[in-house]
Parts: structure tokens; sequence; C-alpha cells
């Protein structure tokens, strides 16, 4: 006679009180939808999972550790490692709250460089999160077309800063380098052609999709309450109806001068969250050329000056004794930002991402803390998963957009 | 009754192809490298644009396969943590031999920048590497070269599984 319950599934720290007929499944951590190294492990009954624990810290690799052992300029560089699909936007997160620290104006043009790399790499980062979600849910083509638009984005990144994927674009106090000549041009022609590709090839191949509506429409449902009680910000939460973006509550760099809108979608459903992905690269392209006439009535500075914080220009330190004095320690023993605390929040592509820095006064930060928006979406999974059926796993976990360099850091 | 002589050498040549078992061998299994697609972290992004239209390694015949049963490469792309090192030892044990691995950007060579308790510093700890490929993250060209460098290893090798079992064993 065959024994149930024989084998009574073994997970770390978990506690399943199995019955006969439910079953303990693992899904990751090497999974080609997991995004990453997400970990699941969900109870099923039938086909319908009625418990789902997310497992996290398979990518952990103490990123916010190090930072205690590195002068504030030397960490930069790391920061691109943790949400890696829009390193830029991490950069300037990182260098924002620095320079709240250190009390320093950015010079304009610096400004607008900035904007434009985070608006650039918002679309990059949004592509990428359609041509992902677009190949789990099964549609390959939309991967292929989404990958062309968004190399066309990384080759202007690379025009820029050498670097296709870890950029280190954004210094503390400024931007390293001018835009190349005719970079502004390029960036004109990728807009009409993300705009073009936006209308013409994603959205009629998927907006009225039977196949897409069916997998999306209705598939890992939120309420506004349960996204504002979880913490959500960013797409998850504006796709739940919630108006909600830090560009226009707290804003920073050259958006309180800019015209945009903030998208909504009251679906609250992963189709909307999907239209509002599209709604957004499209304003994103709005400020894109808002940003290129702007650039051009600026003055050429590109650091701020804070000679006790920043290194000077080139020329100063070759000519002028203390600024090379100034210089030398700030290259020998870092930068020491006065003694306080500061949260900087910023809108990341994926929602509110922001750098907690303690300062005691010394070149190393006493504590950092990053606030990051995919570990908050990763919780939710616990609650959006309930419910619904093991073929629509993969579509929640694509919908919410979560990279685990961010999540587990 | 007069005799037909056909000269093969002025014409197109004999109908057969002379070859060794070996190369014939290799030749199939350099050209159908299916790898693994194991995204750890960022270097994963660079994989996946590798697959994309424009780098387009299909090309190459390296179609990536989700399960480690059907993969005949192994691309460890990103951070190895210490807790997913057990996963990956229990991966690269799942695939069928023959089996090769890459080791991709620096964190996967050596830890690179991550020198933290977390993290494994370089998986040849764990898995026998067989093409280490620097950068951080390398570009989807890199990862094409990479993967020339490998059909030439194995266009080397002999066909022969129990002698690459034996290297492959002395190695861990």
């Amino acid at each position: 006679m065959q024994q149930t319950n024989k084998l009574t599934p073994f997970f770390e720290n978990l506690n399943f009180e199995r019955n006969d007929n439910t079953m303990v499944i693992n899904l990751g951590p090497q999974h080609p939808s997991a995004h990453g190294q997400l970990r699941l492990v969900l109870e099923l009954d039938g086909e319908k999972v009625v418990k789902a624990y997310p497992d996290i810290g398979y990518l952990h690799r103490g990123i916010e550790k190090m930072a205690e052992n590195m002068t504030y300029n030397e960490f930069l560089p790391t920061t691109d490692r943790l949400d890696y699909i829009a390193s830029t936007s991490n950069n300037y997160a990182y260098a924002h709250a620095v320079e709240q620290l250190l009390g320093i104006e950015i010079p304009e043009r610096a400004q607008v460089i900035r904007t434009m790399l985070l608006e650039v790499n918002r679309i990059i980062s949004h592509l990428f999160f359609l041509a992902t979600h677009a190949l789990d849910v099964g549609a390959m083509s939309i991967f292929l077309y989404a990958f062309r638009e968004r190399e066309f984005g990384m080759d202007l990144m690379e025009e820029y800063c050498g670097a296709r994927l870890t950029h280190s674009a954004v210094r503390i106090g400024g931007v390293p380098l001018d835009l190349p000549k005719g970079w502004t041009q390029e960036l004109l022609k990728w807009c009409d052609t993300v705009e073009y590709e936006l209308a013409n090839t994603y959205e009629k191949l998927l907006n009225e999709n039977r196949i897409w509506k069916m997998r999306l429409e209705d598939v890992g449902v939120i309420s506004a309450e349960e996204a504002q009680s979880w913490g959500c910000s960013g797409p998850m939460l504006r796709g739940s109806g919630v108006q909600y973006d830090i560009r226009k509550e707290e804003p920073y760099e050259l958006y309180s001068k800019l015209e945009f809108d903030i998208p909504v979608s009251d679906r609250c459903d992963s189709y909307g969250r999907y239209r509002l992905y599209m709604e957004e690269m499209k304003e994103s392209i709005k400020i894109l050329r808002q940003l290129v006439p702007m650039y051009d009535k600026t003055a050429p500075q590109l650091m701020a000056h804070a000679p006790q914080y920043i290194s000077a220009p080139k020329e100063e330190i070759m000519t002028q004794n203390y600024a090379l004095m100034q210089h030398f320690v700030l290259v020998t023993q870092g930068m020491r930002p006065p003694k306080g605390e500061v949260y900087a929040p910023t809108e990341s592509p994926k929602g509110e991402l922001g750098f907690y820095i303690k300062s005691e006064g010394e070149p190393y930060a006493y504590r950092l803390k990053c606030r990051a928006p995919s570990f908050f979406h990763t919780g939710l999974l616990q609650e959006m998963l309930v419910g619904a059926y093991i073929a629509d796993v993969v579509t929640i976990i694509g919908s919410t957009n979560i990279v685990f360099g961010e999540v587990d850091r | 009754m007069a005799q037909h002589q056909v000269n093969y050498a002025s014409s197109a040549g004999l109908p057969i192809v002379l070859t060794t078992v070996d190369k014939l061998v290799n030749w199939g299994r350099s050209n159908s490298l299916w790898p693994l697609t194991y995204g750890l972290a960022c270097c994963a992004i660079e994989m996946m644009a590798s697959g994309g239209s424009r780098f387009d390694f299909d090309r190459f015949g390296t179609i990536f396969r989700a399960s480690p049963r059907q993969a005949d490469v192994m691309i460890l792309a990103g951070t190895l943590s210490k807790k997913h090192a057990e996963f990956t030892r229990r991966l690269y044990d799942q695939m069928a031999e023959p089996k090769w691995v890459i080791s991709m950007g620096s964190c996967a060579n050596t830890g690179g920048m991550f020198n933290t308790y977390a993290t494994v510093q370089g998986v040849d700890r764990i898995v026998p590497v067989d093409i280490y490929l620097p950068g951080c993250a390398p570009r989807p060209e890199t990862l094409q070269y990479a993967l020339m460098m490998l059909q030439k290893k194995i266009r080397r090798e002999s066909a022969n599984m129990n002698k690459n079992r034996k290297q492959n064993l002395r190695l861990i």
C-alpha cells in the first residue's frame, strides 16, 4: 500500500504543516524567470498557491558593510552593482545623499547632464522590464525588439562614460565629463526611435493581444491599501491608483522645472502596470526633449566648487599651491563630511531608492543603509501569490520587476 | 569493351570524406554548445544581451537552456555567494557529460570587488573552470570570444569521455 506523507519536506527556518492534499514545491534559486536568485517555496493545492514564501539572501554581498570601510568616493562604483539594470540611478541616489550631507550646490550643466542620464536609464530599465516580462509570459519576439532599442540606449551611455552596464557616470559634486559632441542629437534621434517603436511595435503587438491580456488581466491584483501598507513605491504603487512620485513630491535636480505628468493606473493588476510602464517611457521621452535646449544655455562648469570636499579643477591644482595641498589630502585621506545623518529619497525606475548615511566626521561612513524598492516588492510576493495559479506565478514575479542586486545588497 | 576510367583527382574528388572519430565528435560538440541560463548578478544582463538581437549567439549554435540536464556549458555569470554555492555544485553535478564551465566576470573569477564574508572568492573553489573571462561586467563581445576559445579547446580534446572525466576529477 502506498504510504503518504512519509517524507516531510525540509526547508531551513520554514514550517509547513503539510496535508496530504497539498504539495510543497521549490522554485529557484536558479530559475530562468526568477529574475536573478529568487527562491520561492510554494505550497500548492492542486494548481492554486496556498502559501508562498520568498527566500532571499542568495546574492547577499555585504555592500552596506563594505561602505563602512571605504571612503565616500571609493564606494561610488559599488553602487553600480545594486540595481544593475539602471546603474546611474544608483550612482545618483548615493551622490545625492552625500551632497545633502555636505550641503553643496551642483552646477547647472551637471544637473542637466545628470537628469538626462537618469531619464535615459529609466527608459533602458523599462525596456528591460518589458523584454523580460514578455519573455517570461511567452512573447519571445518582444524580447528581441525591446533589446534592439535598449542596445541603442546603451550605446548612448557608452559614448558618454565608456561602460555599457556599470556606468559610474555621476560623481559626488557633479559629473566627470561633458557630453561628447553631437551626443544630444543622437539622444533626440533615439527618443524618436523609441517613441515610434513604442506606438508602432510594442503597443500594437501587446495592448490588444488576446493571449497577453488573458495572461495579465486580473493577475497579481494588489489594492491601494495593501500597496501602501507593504511599503510599495514606483510603478507598483502607481499601478494601484496612488499618485505618488518622488520627482513631484520632493523634487530634486531639475524636476521642479520640467513639465511632465505622473501616469497612474487604477486597474491594480499586471496589465495595468504594463500600461503604466509604457506611459512612463513616453513621459521620460518628453523630459529628455525639454532637457536638450536647456543644456545649450548652461555654463560649462561640471563639478561643484567646494575645495575642502571636492578637488579643484586641474588648472587650479597645477597652478595654486593651496589647491594642490587640498587635492593631496582629498586623494590620500578622502573627504571628511560634517557630523550628522541624512536620508535622501530619489525616484529610481523601480521606485523609491534612498540612501541613509550617518557620518561621524570621518572619511568613512559610520553606517550606510540603502532603501531599495525591490526589497519591499519581494516581500509583497507572499501576499500577491496566494490564490494565484502556478502558471501565473511567473507573470507576477515579472510584473513586480525585482532585481536581486538591490534586494539582497 | 572500353574501360571507363574516372580520374577523381581532376574531377570533383572522391565522394567520401576522411576524418577521425575525434574530429567528427568534436565538430559536433563544439558547434552546438548549449549553455545553462545561470544568471547570478550583473553579468547575467550582459549574457541576456548576448542572446538578444544585436549579438545573436544563436549563430554559434549556443541556445540557452533552462534545465541543467540539457546543457553542455555552465556560464557562471555574476557573484557567487556562499549561500548559493551549494546549489551551483548540485547543478553542475546534474549536467550530463561532457560539460564545461565558463567563469564570467571578475566576481566569478576571484570574488572581484566583493571581498566580504558572504562571497565565494572564485567559483573554481566550487566547480572546475575551463575559461576565465575578465571584466566587470564583460561586454557581450568578450563572452563571444570566450565561447570561441572554448570551441577551440573542445576541438583539441579527445572524444574519449573517460579521459575527459579523469581530467575533471583531477581538477576537483
